[in-house]
């Protein structure tokens, strides 16, 4: 049966670390690098595959860095 | 680095369902990390972009954190001096009445040094829109007590908390402004969770709908952030926003289509 998942793209250079969309996150999606950016700041980082694409990081993210897909997946 | 987790299957443009607008230019915001007004701006051009207006929208930026606004949003703004947003956003409408106009306003900008501006313009009922951030701080400046800070709130010009003796009370200018016959719409939002910024957007875009109508003033408070001035990580300073700034600052609409809505707290 095919499954809705989602997925996101965090513009690492962007992401200033913070840390509001892991506050939103309802499925612990996200965590904070160890290595820092260009800028110097921890970023975003997608740690497990529970993402639906609810969007709640990308729409609560200050600076717009997150890019959110969703689609059909094959189990 | 590698990326992990990466579901290529669902990576692909056709699946996109939410990125930043392109009405905002491609440059990093000159925000602190978690602060309000990258969410509001960016809330402001998806309103503008779903409602097709941006060659129609005339934006004044102010003086304050957000006096680079012009730099980040992709349509025809001006900067007008510290505080008059209001009077030369009252231009523009005058001499422009089919564009749509906004003023971006800080607490600083708004309720302090631009009182009598934002309190005329509003009793004489000019069409535009004006959209305050209040933070309860001068951000800008360094974190220096501004008339929203709150009743013992800490500052760097209030180091031992503002006493209303010496300091003064603090000024709710949206509640003092929506008693004026002019303004037509008045609503105090947040920012800080993705409910609270889906309700900001209806309410900005209600406010530039209602610009066509020639109705009056669209004011939106947005109650924001400033975790630098308050010396905090802006998810602690998003909680203090909810447990400090709320129950003075009470989240809703005020005045709904010209009439005032009675609640408690404003007749305290």
């Amino acid at each position: 049966m095919a499954k809705i998942k989602g997925d996101i793209l965090v513009n690492v250079e962007r992401c200033k670390g913070c840390e509001v969309c892991i506050a939103s996150c309802p499925f612990s999606v996200i965590a904070m690098s160890k290595e820092v950016n260009g800028k110097g700041y921890h970023f975003a980082l997608k740690v497990n595959n529970e993402c639906t694409g609810c969007m709640n990081c990308a729409i609560v993210c200050p600076d717009g860095v997150i890019t959110v897909f969703r689609g059909k997946v094959s189990e | 680095m590698e990326e992990p987790f990466v579901k290529t299957e669902i990576r692909k443009d056709e699946n996109i369902v939410y990125k930043r607008t392109d009405l905002l230019v491609d440059r990093p915001l000159s925000y602190c990390p978690g602060c309000g007004h990258g969410v509001v701006h960016r809330m402001l051009m998806e309103t503008l972009e779903e409602m097709d207006i941006q060659d129609k929208t005339i934006g004044v930026s102010p003086v304050g954190c957000s006096v680079l606004a012009y730099d980040f949003m992709n349509i025809d703004m001006l900067g007008a001096a510290h505080g008059r947003a209001p009077a030369l956003a009252t231009a523009i409408k005058r001499l422009w009445p089919n564009k749509f106009v906004f003023t971006y306003q800080g607490d600083g900008d708004l309720a302090a040094i631009g009182t009598a501006e934002t309190i005329h313009a509003c009793n004489r009922g000019e069409n535009f829109t004006i959209i305050f951030i209040n933070n309860g701080i001068y951000g800008m400046t360094g974190g220096q007590m501004a008339p929203t800070t709150l009743p013992g709130m800490r500052s760097s010009t209030s180091p031992y908390g503002r006493d209303v003796q010496t300091m003064g009370h603090p000024l709710k200018i949206t509640e003092l402004i929506a008693n004026l016959p002019g303004v037509y719409y008045v609503t105090r939002q947040a920012v800080h969770t993705p409910s609270h910024v889906r309700k900001t957007k209806k309410a900005i875009r209600k406010a530039f709908e209602q610009q066509k109508e020639n109705k009056g003033i669209a004011f939106i408070e947005v109650v924001s952030n400033c975790n630098s001035g308050w010396k905090m990580t802006p998810v602690q300073s998003n909680k203090w926003m909810e447990e400090n700034m709320f129950p003075f600052y009470p989240l809703g609409d005020i005045k709904l289509d010209g009439k005032l809505i009675q609640k408690s707290e404003i007749a305290k």
